[in-house]
């Protein structure tokens, strides 16, 4: 029989995955004004190639620092940015809560993502790791740091729709 | 008269007289791609390898590519670089299989023939054969089968190979235009930030065209127009390089000439646009001068970028006759302190792959190969600033760099 440890340990990898579930809808589903709220303020969203990440190097695809740079992304997509359209669609899975640093759950979990044009080409656009610092405000979990791990090195074409 | 078993090579015959046309088959033509290897990457040109910084230490390589061919670059015992086709002299297999590491020798790992690093053939397994059986004829020599070498030159920091003796020495071949612009953009010791690989669905000189045409920054991307990085209305010019073959363009903020300067109506200013956090848009001057954008290309594949505070090199690799892949190297400074590394790292997002502005490069290459490949006879029309190679100051609105491209690819490629 469970005790109560046991049990406020579920229910936390279910709200942890309940969160990562949300995240990959709101994406898929295009409801991308949504998507900075899944952060805190003074957040960190970082795309970087496995490679940079392996080597020390400091630089990846994305870097937006503050909640302003998230927001300015998606702006930037929907009203700048020329591309061929496309949408996403993510698989997210193997969630695993490392521990709580003081500053917020650890979270490591792994995503593919599968890009379909508008031509109707699809291929594994990318996958790779997602490192989180997840924090609760005020009964919601956000990401305070969402460092995302693209396996590959290599880029196919563009990246405009955030991972 | 042909012999009857000699290999035919296509008949190419350009449109005109200059290079104001070109035909689409350039693009699409597999022949074209041979000969490219032969005449060009392998021809009179200088390719960028990589960095010194990228290899400072006695056995440390670097494996690139000068157009199809795979490339070891090396930094053996005594410090000094040597650049090598990445090709064992016996099979013909990669020898270095890695992107990058550390070696006191080069060994095939297929036959164990062991090369130095500045590709000598020192030692082939078996070579005396087993009990006295078997092995090398007696009269094998080593020094007849060491790695195929390229002429190295290195300047600021960056090494570039040649396979040819033609090729004149890489100062020369720039021209002391091109080599300013350098001098200006790579004033202290380099340190790599991070690489990009941005895989483009295109034949590789739509590439090389859309870096060198000028007259497309402002109409294509929203965010040099709209904050002001780069609009035809800002001061600067387009530099041609020696032979017309590499090009500098550069944009200078003039902040009086901006008060009396008429924006003409285009899709990519939007006034009503604005950012959240225009953070990265600062522009901290460290370089003597206002200018806010400066993209050079050493002819034929590499482009040497300083937009804001983002400074990179960017080389260009052919995959196939309908692909490429550029591979971008971000720098900083060794000394740059933490807080303009934090300003590089956000200035970063206007370029690679997911860039405000070099993402919407990745996606037009593709529309041009798209319409051109369909009709490899038409022809397209670069007659912006007349038909001529030459520079212009004060503005920007010429696509004579990209006829120096067709000058200089023509002149290598006999066509």
């Amino acid at each position: 029989m469970a005790n109560l440890m046991e049990n406020s340990d579920l229910i936390r990898q279910h709200r942890i995955e309940a969160l990562m579930t949300e995240y990959a809808h709101c994406i898929d589903d295009d409801r991308l004004e949504e998507w900075p709220d899944f952060f805190i303020e003074d957040s960190v969203y970082r795309v970087i190639t496995r490679e940079n990440h392996e080597l020390g190097l400091p630089m990846g695809l994305i870097y937006c620092d503050g909640k302003g740079m998230l927001k300015d992304r998606i702006s930037a997509l929907r009203t700048a940015n020329i591309y061929e359209p496309h949408t996403y669609r993510h698989m997210v899975g193997a969630v695993n809560i490392i521990g709580d640093d003081g500053e917020g759950l650890r979270v490591h979990s792994n995503f593919t993502v599968i890009r379909t044009m508008h031509d109707g080409d699809m291929s594994v656009f990318a996958c790779g790791r997602y490192l989180d610092r997840i924090t609760d405000r005020d009964g919601t979990f956000k990401f305070s740091e969402r460092l995302v791990i693209l396996d590959s090195r290599r880029v196919d074409t563009l990246m405009v729709i955030p991972i | 008269m042909t012999a009857p078993n000699a290999p035919r090579e296509k008949e190419f015959a350009w449109p005109g007289p200059d290079n104001s046309r070109v035909p689409f088959w350039v693009y699409s033509d597999p022949d074209i791609h041979a000969r490219e290897q032969r005449l060009l990457f392998q021809g009179p040109t200088w390719n960028f390898l990589c960095l010194e910084a990228e290899i400072p230490n006695p056995g440390d390589y670097k494996t690139t590519n000068v157009g199809d061919a795979p490339i070891i670059v090396t930094c053996d015992a005594d410090g000094a670089v040597n650049a090598m086709v990445n090709r064992c002299a016996h099979k013909g297999a990669l020898i270095c299989y890695k992107p990058r590491g550390n070696a006191g020798e080069l060994t095939c790992i297929y036959h164990n023939w062991v090369y130095d690093l500045g590709g000598n053939l020192t030692s082939v397994a078996y070579q005396r054969g087993v009990r006295g059986k078997g092995g090398m004829e007696d009269d094998f020599d080593a020094a007849d089968h060491g790695l195929q070498r390229l002429r190295v030159e290195i300047y600021r920091g960056m090494i570039f190979g040649s396979f040819s003796d033609a090729t004149p020495p890489f100062l020369d071949y720039i021209g002391p235009e091109m080599q300013a612009n350098i001098d200006r953009v790579m004033i202290k010791p380099l340190k790599v930030l991070g690489y990009h690989s941005q895989f483009l669905p295109h034949n590789w000189k739509l590439y090389v065209e859309n870096t060198k045409d000028s007259y497309h920054a402002t109409l294509l991307h929203v965010f040099h127009n709209t904050f002001g990085v780069v609009r035809l209305t800002m001061g600067g010019g387009v530099k041609i390089g020696a032979q017309g073959w590499h090009h500098l363009s550069y944009t200078e903020r003039d902040p009086e000439m901006e008060k009396t300067a008429t924006n003409e109506k285009t899709r990519s200013l939007q006034d009503q646009y604005s950012l959240e956090d225009a953070a990265m848009m600062e522009h901290r001057l460290e370089l003597g001068d206002n200018i806010t954008n400066a993209i050079q290309t050493v002819f034929p594949t590499m482009v040497i970028q300083q937009i804001l505070n983002t400074i990179a090199v960017r080389q260009l690799v052919p995959r196939g006759v309908d692909g490429c892949e550029l591979l971008w190297t971000v720098l900083g400074f060794e000394d740059d302190d933490a807080e303009m590394t934090e300003l590089r790292l956000k200035v970063n997002n206007l370029v690679g792959p997911a860039g405000y502005i070099s993402m919407e490069d990745g996606c037009v290459g593709k529309f041009v190969q798209e319409g051109a490949q369909a009709d490899p006879d038409a022809e397209t029309l670069i007659r912006m600033g007349g038909r001529a190679v030459e520079s212009i100051e004060g503005s920007r609105v010429t696509e004579a760099a990209v006829r120096g491209f067709w000058k200089g690819w023509r002149e290598c490629m006999e066509i």
